[in-house]
C-alpha cells in the first residue's frame, strides 16, 4: 500500500482514528486496572497501620476522622479496637521541614501515651543520610536514639542539640528535628482523640443498636 | 534471519543507547541508584519500544508525513500509560521507587528516535527485533550502572551484601556518583569495542 498523501482530509482521519481506538484501549485497561490500583492503596495503608499499632481487629481506614492539629491542618486519625476496646491509635502526620521537603510518617500509640511504633510512608531525604530515619528511630538497642516506648506525656521530643534526648541521624540533624515535629503533632493529635475516645465509643455503640 | 540477528546485535552493542549513542540520559542517571530499579526501568522502557516499533511499523503507510510526530507520541505514550497503571496495579512498591520516571518514559528520546529512524521505514520483523536489541541494550546499561553504583555505594548488588556498608562510598548513590560511574563505564565500553575491531 501507497502511503497517504500529506492532505488536510488524510491527515485528519488518520490522526483521528488512532486517537479514537488508543483512547478506547486505554479507557478498557484503566477500567481493568482501576480496582487492583485502588486495593494496593488500601493495602498499603493498612499494612502501615498494622505495624504502628498493638493487634486490632476492626477497619481503622473505615473508622478514620480527621483532627485538626492546631497549625490550621488537620491530621488523619486511625483508631485501632480489639473487640469494642480501643487498643491503640494510628495517626497519619507529615512535617514539610524536611531535608528533601515532605516527611510523611505514620505513628502508632497505645492508650498510655507511650509510642508503639512508626512507619515512614513517604520522604524525599538524602539516600544514606536523611533516608535512615526508616530505621534509626527504631533501633531499641540503643535508648537514646530509640523513640519506641517513649511516653510524651512528658514533653515534647527534641534532638540532642536542641535540649532533647534523643539522638538526631548523624549528619542529618535537620531530616531528624522534621521527624520529630511530625511525631509531636501527631501526639498531640492523639492526645485529643484519647480524651474523648470513650465518649466517641459510647455513641457508636448506641448508634449500631 | 541473520538480517534481523545483525539489527538485533547493533543495537545491543554497536549502536547501544547509552554506551555509544548517549540517548536517554535523564532516567540513566536518575534511576539506577539500585541494580533493581535500574533494570526495572530497563525494562519497562524495552516494552514500551517494543511495542511501539510494531505498530508503528504496521501503521507507517496510514500515516500522512506530515502529522507523523504527533502520531507516533500518541502511540508510545499509550503503551506507557499501560505500562504505568500495570505497575500501579500490581508492583506498587516499584511503581513508588522509579515514580515520575515511568511517564517520562513519553519523551525519552531513545524510543521515539527508533519510531522514525527505524520503525516508520522497516517491516514489522525487523523493527521488532531493533526494538529488542535497543531495549536489551537499554536494560543491560541501566543494570549494569546501577549495580555498579549499588556496589560501590552501600556494597551490594540486588539487595545481596558483597561487603559490608560501612565501605560503601555513598557518593555513588548520590546524583553525582552517576555521572562519574557512567562516564568510567562508558570510557571502558569503548575500549573493549574498539579492541574487537
Amino acid at each position: 500500500m501507497a502511503k497517504l498523501e500529506s492532505n488536510f482530509k488524510n491527515m485528519f482521519l488518520s490522526l483521528f482514528t488512532i486517537c479514537l481506538v488508543v483512547a478506547a484501549l486505554l479507557a478498557q485497561v484503566n477500567k481493568m486496572t482501576a480496582k487492583p490500583i485502588a486495593e494496593a492503596k488500601a493495602m498499603k495503608l493498612v499494612n502501615a497501620i498494622r505495624e504502628v499499632v498493638p493487634p486490632f481487629d476492626n477497619d481503622p481506614v473505615a473508622e478514620a476522622y480527621k483532627m485538626p492539629d492546631g497549625q490550621g491542618d488537620s491530621l488523619t486519625v486511625y483508631p485501632a479496637k480489639k473487640g469494642d476496646e480501643i487498643v491503640g491509635f494510628a495517626v497519619n502526620s507529615s512535617s514539610k521541614n524536611g531535608f528533601g521537603g515532605n516527611i510523611q510518617i505514620m505513628v502508632g500509640f497505645d492508650t498510655e501515651n507511650k509510642i508503639v511504633n512508626y512507619s515512614v510512608l513517604q520522604h524525599s531525604e538524602t539516600p544514606g543520610l536523611g533516608s535512615k530515619m526508616t530505621q534509626w528511630f527504631k533501633d531499641t538497642t540503643k535508648p537514646n536514639q530509640s523513640i519506641i516506648g517513649r511516653d510524651l506525656s512528658a514533653g515534647q521530643l527534641k534532638v540532642s542539640k536542641d535540649g532533647g534526648n534523643i539522638d538526631a541521624i548523624t549528619a542529618s540533624t535537620i531530616t531528624s528535628r522534621a521527624f520529630l515535629e511530625a511525631v509531636n503533632k501527631a501526639y498531640a493529635v492523639y492526645k485529643e482523640s484519647d480524651a474523648d475516645s470513650d465518649a466517641t465509643n459510647k455513641e457508636e455503640k448506641g448508634e449500631s443498636k | 534471519m541473520s538480517n534481523n540477528l545483525k539489527v538485533l546485535i547493533n543495537g545491543l552493542i554497536k549502536e547501544n543507547p547509552i554506551f555509544v549513542l548517549l540517548l536517554g540520559m535523564c532516567p540513566t542517571l536518575a534511576t539506577t541508584s539500585s541494580a533493581l530499579n535500574g533494570m526495572s526501568m530497563g525494562l519497562a522502557t524495552m516494552f514500551v519500544l517494543v511495542c511501539s516499533n510494531i505498530v508503528i511499523s504496521l501503521i507507517k503507510n496510514l500515516i500522512p508525513d506530515k502529522v507523523r510526530i504527533p502520531a507516533f507520541i500518541v502511540v508510545i505514550a499509550t503503551f506507557v500509560t499501560l505500562v504505568q497503571m500495570m505497575m500501579n496495579a500490581y508492583v506498587p512498591a516499584l511503581a513508588d521507587s522509579l515514580g515520575i520516571f515511568i511517564p517520562l518514559i513519553v519523551v525519552n528520546c531513545i524510543v521515539l528516535g527508533r519510531a522514525e529512524a527505524f520503525a516508520s521505514k522497516n517491516g514489522v520483523l525487523s523493527s521488532f527485533f531493533d526494538g529488542l536489541g535497543i531495549g536489551l541494550g537499554f536494560t543491560g546499561a541501566l543494570t549494569l550502572l546501577g549495580a555498579v553504583r549499588e556496589l560501590l555505594g552501600t556494597g551490594k548488588i540486588f539487595s545481596m551484601t558483597i561487603f559490608p556498608e560501612n565501605f560503601g562510598a555513598l557518593l555513588f548513590v548520590l546524583a553525582p556518583g552517576a555521572f562519574i560511574a557512567l562516564g568510567y563505564m562508558i570510557a571502558i565500553f569503548n575500549k573493549l569495542q574498539k579492541k574487537t575491531n
